[in-house]
């Protein structure tokens, strides 16, 4: 018996987003990374096109992080070498791009200069070929002083910069256009706010291809139910066409899934719950693949053994249903 | 395809008494068509109209109960925003018959051990599948038995020998088990056995179309406790299966494939498989079997589980009462926040982190977070005043300040005044939790 296959009739697609240049386009990158463009739910290749996998970024962080010591150990030979860091990142585990975290620019922390973190920028664009994603400190003034400096520096890459916030995008926005780079819009697990501050970063001229969405998730266990249901609105308000809506989507997983309790507790503490190496493992990967069931592109990833598991996920749904 | 209103009202008895519950009997056809009612509601339809409108008044995707309380199916959407999802995915540790008696016995105590505490809920398993992979009709029976004998867990049996699974199932035939598998070579003889016992029968075809031939003569047959599996074991496949069984069940009232559907895993490594039976769990599987059954691999799996399950509409919630986090004593700060679960499960994880016995105050805020509730008038001074009379802090304590959430730094002066309490305005976010107590209670 032939069953007929019921195929959703979608009006439109996910907006594609290029980061990074090559030397022809501008840049120095060796290849470019495509995420968005799909014509469907996730990879339901029966009844559309998936155009781009989803890519894995790994965090690289100016200063040495405050992470569990399980989770730095792969890195602890090039923790203080942000540049090293990267490599090791992309030779070793196979990260897509780099998500660079410039938190040493904190007032209150290291107080890096503006020209510190974009000599940061220049160090790890000389290590490695692949594009660069790249956030300040989250201190909106220092930031804002902090991503004009770095745009600068890396005039033509198409970086991809964040944040921009409803109540702090314009000087962040100001410089992705002067400088050619692409922008990160992050808005609180808000639909409404999400499109609204499309429109306001549009408006100022930054064309939408040139605009990810962060919808600030929640790591498993911890309200990504929240995030699970925002981002599959957001997927199906671009398949219909909500053009406001239609830009792929970037996941800060590694930060949410880590700071679970559950990524933390060694097996001593709460032996209930299991091995802490593998459960750490699983939290990060679990966010990760959960969120990719709704439509993330772009995943900001920390362990070398969680990006593993989840490309492997992604090689496996790559892989034509029709 | 499913009935229209007018379909059914043909098939009612047109006296409009109204004992049904809507005034007419075209009202109550209505309500059928849309799902709204039941047929059993109505005390005059015929047998024979029954049987007719079984189709249309039947749930998209039947509620399969099996075990010790495994239900399976009765989902109604596609997406939890529309809605929600009802019946969380059965989760079920599959044991080989291959094993020996001691190997079988291990692994049983280590299922039987997965139950979870985290943010106040229990989180546990709900079956252990004992597959003939031996072959072995003996074997199969003797590890069934002592898979029984050993966890009141709910039971899977799976073998494609007819013989073998009507041995094996008379002696626990009482605990209500999961049977199969019926395909396309056996299925007679499986639906005899499964009747007879008045158990679920599991149904794997090869694929969608083999699968959907092989329900349609299963339910001639006249059974229709069943479970489905598609056959497919790839990841990719089975999420186009799934997909594909819950649209046709819900959009287009697909009566062969209105039942639950059932996934299996098939990566070695426990960690690829936990991940593929998530990919499983978000996307339709009523039910998943896998090997995996370390508590460090169980426990994202079931949260995941738990987390997509929740209903979008009703936010779990604690109990709004004055809670104690570790050995408090007359010198244990008080905090206060919100009786959501999420927001009060993060402060307390944080407050546990500051290693100082502590309390929380948690205000009944319907389950909204701080800024939510704020904004809605459900977190006033008045009422945490109130509640801090009602649970008399003040007895508690030796001390007279206590620590808001700095989202309501707002009400600090008006708490002041009600209480008389020095009203401490803590960090926006718990994560401030642990800095915030290192400097003003010296830990």
């Amino acid at each position: 018996m032939a069953v007929a296959i019921v195929k959703e009739k979608w009006q439109s697609r996910v907006g594609q987003v290029v980061i990074g240049a090559t030397p022809e386009q501008g840049g120095t990158r060796t290849h470019t990374i495509t995420i968005g463009g799909d014509s469907t739910l996730p990879f339901l290749h029966f009844e559309g096109e998936v155009v781009n996998r989803p890519a894995v970024a790994m965090e690289v962080n100016d200063v040495e992080p405050d992470w569990h010591p399980l989770l730095k150990e792969p890195f602890m030979d090039v923790i203080n070498d942000p540049a090293a860091w990267a490599k090791k990142c992309v030779e070793e585990f196979g990260a897509d791009l780099i998500y660079l975290k410039l938190t040493g620019a904190h007032p209150e922390g290291a107080n890096r200069t503006p020209e510190q973190c974009a000599q940061t920028v220049k160090d790890v664009l000389a290590a490695v070929g692949v594009p660069l994603v790249i956030v300040g400190c989250e201190d909106d003034d220092k930031d804002n002083e902090v991503m004009a400096a770095v745009a600068e520096a890396a005039a033509g890459e198409n970086l991809l910069l964040g944040l921009a916030q409803q109540d702090n995008y314009k000087s962040i926005v100001a410089a992705c256009m002067v400088h050619k780079h692409s922008i990160i819009a992050r808005s609180p697990l808000d639909i409404n706010i999400c499109k609204q501050l499309n429109i306001l970063i549009n408006e100022m001229g930054l064309p939408l291809d040139k605009i990810v969405i962060d919808p600030m998730i929640g790591g498993l266990g911890f309200g990504i139910e929240y995030a699970y249901s925002i981002m599959e609105r957001a997927r199906l308000g671009s398949l219909v066409n909500d053009k406001m809506l239609a830009m792929p989507m970037v996941c800060t997983v590694g930060y949410e899934a880590n700071r679970a309790k559950e990524a933390n507790v060694d097996v001593d503490e709460f032996p209930g719950w299991g091995e802490l190496k593998d459960r750490a493992i699983l939290w990060e990967a679990m966010t990760a693949t959960t969120l990719l069931q709704t439509g993330a592109s772009l995943l900001l990833m920390r362990n070398p053994e969680a990006v593993r598991l989840v490309k492997k996920n992604i090689d496996e749904l790559m892989v034509s249903n029709a | 395809m499913a009935l229209t209103g007018l379909d059914i009202y043909k098939q009612l008895p047109k006296k409009n008494c109204g004992e049904c519950g809507p005034p007419t009997c075209l009202a109550f056809a209505m309500a059928l068509a849309s799902g709204k009612a039941a047929l059993d509601s109505c005390p005059y339809v015929s047998a024979e109209a029954k049987e007719n409108l079984d189709a249309a008044s039947a749930p998209p995707i039947k509620l399969i109960k099996f075990g010790a309380g495994a239900a399976l199916g009765d989902e109604t959407v596609m997406f939890r925003h529309e809605k929600t999802f009802f019946h969380e995915t059965t989760i079920v540790v599959r044991v080989s018959d291959k094993l020996s008696q001691a190997e079988i016995a291990a692994k049983v105590a280590e299922i039987n051990d997965l139950t979870f505490e985290r943010v106040g809920l229990q989180y546990t398993v709900q079956g252990i599948a004992i597959d003939n992979e031996s072959g072995d009709a003996a074997k199969f029976a003797t590890a069934v038995q002592e898979v029984a004998a050993n966890s009141q867990l709910s039971l899977v049996l799976l073998t494609e020998d007819a013989a073998a699974l009507k041995s094996a199932l008379a002696p626990i035939a009482d605990r209500k088990p999961l049977v199969g598998v019926a395909t396309a070579a056996n299925y007679e003889a499986m639906v005899e056995v499964a009747k007879g016992a008045g158990v679920p029968l599991l149904v794997r075809g090869e694929n969608l179309d083999s699968l959907a031939e092989l329900v349609e003569k299963i339910t001639a047959l006249g059974y229709k406790d069943l479970v489905l599996d598609s056959g497919s074991r790839t990841t990719s496949r089975v999420l186009a299966d799934l997909t594909q069984l819950r649209r046709q069940a819900i959009k287009k009232k697909f009566r062969l494939f209105g039942y639950p559907a059932a996934a299996f895993t098939q990566e070695e490594n426990p960690l690829d498989e936990i991940i593929q039976a998530g990919v499983y769990v978000a996307k339709y599987a009523s039910m998943v079997v896998l090997n995996a059954s370390k508590k460090e691999h169980i426990l994202p799996l079931l949260t995941i589980r738990q987390n997509l399950y929740t209903d979008p509409q009703k936010p779990i919630q604690v109990e709004p009462k004055l809670h104690a986090v570790g050995e408090v004593s007359a010198d244990s700060p008080v905090y206060v926040t919100t009786n959501f679960s999420l927001t009060y499960y993060t402060v307390q994880g944080e407050v546990e982190a500051t290693r100082i016995p502590s309390y929380i105050l948690a205000v009944d805020t319907d389950g909204t977070s701080v800024l939510t509730a704020y904004a809605a008038g459900k977190f006033e001074p008045e009422k945490v005043a109130e509640l801090m009379q009602k649970f008399e802090v003040a007895d508690k304590v030796n001390h007279k300040n206590v620590v808001i959430p700095g989202y309501v730094a707002v009400i600090s002066g008006k708490l002041q005044e009600l209480s008389g309490w020095k009203v401490v305005v803590g960090p926006r976010e718990a994560s401030g939790i642990v800095s915030f107590a290192k400097s003003n209670f010296g830990a």
